[in-house]
């Protein structure tokens, strides 16, 4: 193996290829978006050159700062829900189902699977006020609250997906960290439970600190999935009312094609992709420092 | 080693093979510049939700048009909606525009691809041919104030657009159609009360409702007050048009579209009122077809009254100037522009709206035979058409694309009250610039 890897010539033919693609794929498009930035137009009226106008237009540009405030709202939230509840469910399966947990983890689990168009559907359907009362409308009148009109207003509209998104993702963050909990050994468990940690106290001085980095990587995962989220809002609210809802990935889409400014919707495409690495990095070196003091 | 050079040669004839066979595919579809126009296929690219045109065309393609379907014969490719315009400026950027297409859902892109010399001279060719009375004058005069003053789209439909009302319930209630906006606001009231929707409208979708803001523009203002706003001459934050929204927005208060308008789509506003449950519905005569199905008009077609959007007290504009729009129309493009696309070309101009009437039941914008078993709505509406001798536009028809969609997807938080007349036409008047 040494001898493979040591022969230059090897190591060529054997990246060769696949940075070959990638870089067709990934490295060129992502420099040519880049290069958009600086300029204006689209495929049929051409392309002018604008310096550095796009930038400063992103900065004072109102919907721009709707939609960064949205997607951070939802981000942050939403990395929380999806990671606390992902947490309870696997220590739930750890702990409370134990061996019997087969059947509930695969039925979480199975909202993860289900197209996303379809879920938005689903929804839609449930929350729905008009024509019809949907299921939640109709139980909120049972029990005398009144029906609301939940994609009426920006605020409610966020909630449902919330609701949603959560669903759909529980299932894969039980999965995730089900997988870091098993690691913990039972030795461990046992003899703090000898030492009389029990409930509450076992898991915050045991079971949380040796599943930290596992849960870093939910975190993660989580965040640069929300921060980028784009087809279950164009499916469920399509950004409204308004563009009360409107993420910033939607933002880039709707100007660059809906609106034809190439330029400016890389540029988005750029202060979007600032933002995840920023908080990626953030993340890491965070977690790295955790790492060494757990 | 002899199989495999006998592989070997055989990869290479096929090689060869593949290239002479995309060479002649290449000259024969593409536009051969030097030599004579050779006619290619008349290529026709639809919108996947609109069947009428392609109907209409294979109808022709066996029937009136047969003579020029021998030299080029239609084929027909469809593409979503929804991705429409994607595909269009893919396929202008490359420079492979079909024959024939849709126009996409912005007028803003078709401009921009005349703009970009790849469109034929409609206007002129149907001179040429001696044709120039094809399109109706009402057609031409909203095609001419959509398109900048130039023709270079074919009406496929020529819609009139109206406040269509159920007569039954008018008759139960003691009202009749209304023919001032007061009118129309204390009908829609009386409505409510009766437990009846006002008015249906798809709130979700959001241009029926700004359909009555720039038609109260229209009524208040006159027919060029929103090419005064297009040509920077006036601004949609001025009180007088600021008044349209905030008119709109007390109808909504007042319970004027039902409850939860923003969920309300384009089907179930239909459904509302094809089966009885709402009073009045703003639409346009697209929906003659659905109007005239009785499988989906459980009320009955002789029961369905239609008006023009009503007079504004005071107003310099009048309900005879009817709201017009002719759908998505058809675009030619100028490289693939041969003979057998010029026969094709007066062959639709002499016999689509026609066919179109007489099979498809659809009003388009081309001179046309009424024939004798035509639908008594159908009957009403081309009436109505040809008394009209000023039409106008619907509110975003100048708009850019980023207003347009400002516009319609904060309608329904203007009808509900959480964003008021102000800055409603704030937003829009913003991204106009």
């Amino acid at each position: 193996m040494r001898h493979v890897l040591g022969d230059k010539r090897a190591i060529a033919l054997l990246l060769g290829p696949a940075l070959l693609v990638y870089t067709l794929v990934m490295l060129v498009p992502v420099v040519w978006s880049f290069g958009y930035t600086f300029f204006e137009g689209n495929a049929i009226t051409g392309f002018e050159p604008v310096g550095l106008d796009n930038f400063t237009r992103l900065l004072h540009d109102p919907d721009v700062r709707t939609a960064t405030w949205f997607t951070v709202r939802f981000a942050v939230l939403l990395t929380l829900v999806q990671v606390i509840v992902g947490y309870l469910l696997a220590l739930f399966y750890v702990f409370v189902l134990r061996r019997s947990s087969g059947i509930v983890r695969t039925l979480v689990f199975f909202p993860v699977v289900l197209p996303t168009v379809a879920v938005a559907l689903l929804f839609q359907q449930l929350f729905e006020s008009a024509p019809r009362t949907g299921p939640v409308n109709a139980l909120l009148e049972a029990v005398g609250i009144g029906s609301v009109d939940w994609f009426a207003s920006g605020t409610t509209a966020f909630w449902v997906i919330i609701a949603m998104e959560t669903w759909r993702s529980m299932g894969f963050y039980a999965v995730l960290l089900y997988a870091g909990l098993v690691d913990i050994p039972e030795e461990t468990l046992e003899s703090a439970r000898l030492d009389g940690a029990s409930g509450f106290r076992l898991v915050r001085h045991i079971v949380v600190p040796l599943s930290l980095p596992v849960l870093l990587s939910a975190v993660i995962f989580s965040i640069n999935g929300t921060l980028k989220v784009f087809d279950s809002v164009l499916a469920l609210t399509n950004g409204g009312p308004g563009n009360q809802t409107t993420p910033l990935t939607l933002y880039m889409y709707q100007t660059s094609f809906t609106y034809g400014e190439y330029g400016y919707g890389s540029s988005i495409a750029l202060l979007l992709t600032m933002f995840c690495l920023v908080v990626t990095l953030v993340i890491f070196r965070s977690s790295r420092r955790d790492l060494t003091k757990a | 080693m002899n199989s495999q050079t006998q592989r070997r040669s055989t990869l290479a004839v096929t090689a060869v093979a593949a290239l002479v066979l995309s060479l002649t595919a290449c000259s024969s579809g593409g536009s051969d510049e030097a030599g004579s126009k050779a006619s290619g296929d008349f290529e026709y690219l639809s919108l996947a939700e609109n069947t009428s045109v392609k109907d209409a065309l294979t109808t022709l393609s066996t029937g009136a048009c047969a003579a020029p379907e021998a030299t080029s014969a239609l084929t027909v490719t469809t593409q979503p909606q929804a991705s429409f315009d994607q595909q269009l400026q893919l396929l202008a950027g490359q420079g492979a525009l079909p024959t024939i297409f849709a126009t996409g859902n912005s007028p803003e892109v078709i401009k921009d691809i005349h703009g970009a010399g790849q469109l034929v001279d409609i206007g002129a060719e149907l001179d040429e041919l001696g044709k120039s009375d094809a399109i109706i004058p009402a057609a031409r005069s909203t095609i001419e104030a959509l398109y900048d003053g130039e023709d270079y789209v074919l009406p496929t439909e020529f819609n009139v657009e109206g406040i269509w009302y159920n007569k039954t319930i008018f008759a139960d209630q003691g009202l009749t159609a209304p023919t001032t906006w007061d009118e129309l606001v204390s009908d829609a009231a009386a409505l409510a009360d009766a437990g009846v929707t006002p008015l249906a409208a798809a709130g979700k979708d959001g241009w029926p409702l700004t359909r009555l803001v720039g038609n109260y523009i229209y009524r208040e203002l006159g027919p060029d007050a929103l090419q005064k706003v297009a040509d920077g001459d006036a601004k949609l934050t001025d009180p007088e048009y600021v008044e349209a929204a905030a008119k709109v927005a007390e109808l909504g208060a007042a319970g004027g579209f039902g409850p939860s308008v923003g969920s309300i789509d384009y089907t179930t506003a239909m459904n509302q009122f094809l089966t009885g449950k709402a009073g009045m519905y703003y639409m346009g005569s697209w929906a003659l077809a659905n109007f005239n199905d009785e499988a989906q008009n459980t009320v009955g077609a002789d029961n369905i009254g239609f008006v023009p959007f009503p007079d504004v007290e005071g107003g310099v504009g009048d309900s005879t100037q009817l709201a017009a729009n002719i759908g998505v129309p058809l675009a030619m493009s100028e490289s693939t522009f041969d003979d057998g696309a010029a026969d094709w070309l007066g062959c639709i101009a002499d016999n689509f709206g026609t066919t179109s009437l007489q099979d498809q039941g659809v009003v388009t914008g081309f001179a046309a035979e009424k024939g004798d078993d035509l639908p008594a709505l159908t009957s009403t509406v081309l009436d109505q058409i040809d008394q009209a001798d000023t039409t106008v536009l619907w509110f975003e028809a100048l708009f850019n694309p980023k207003a347009t969609t400002t516009s319609t997807s904060n309608a329904q938080l203007l009808v509900t009250g959480q964003m008021s007349p102000e800055d409603f036409m704030a937003a829009v008047q913003a991204d106009l610039g």
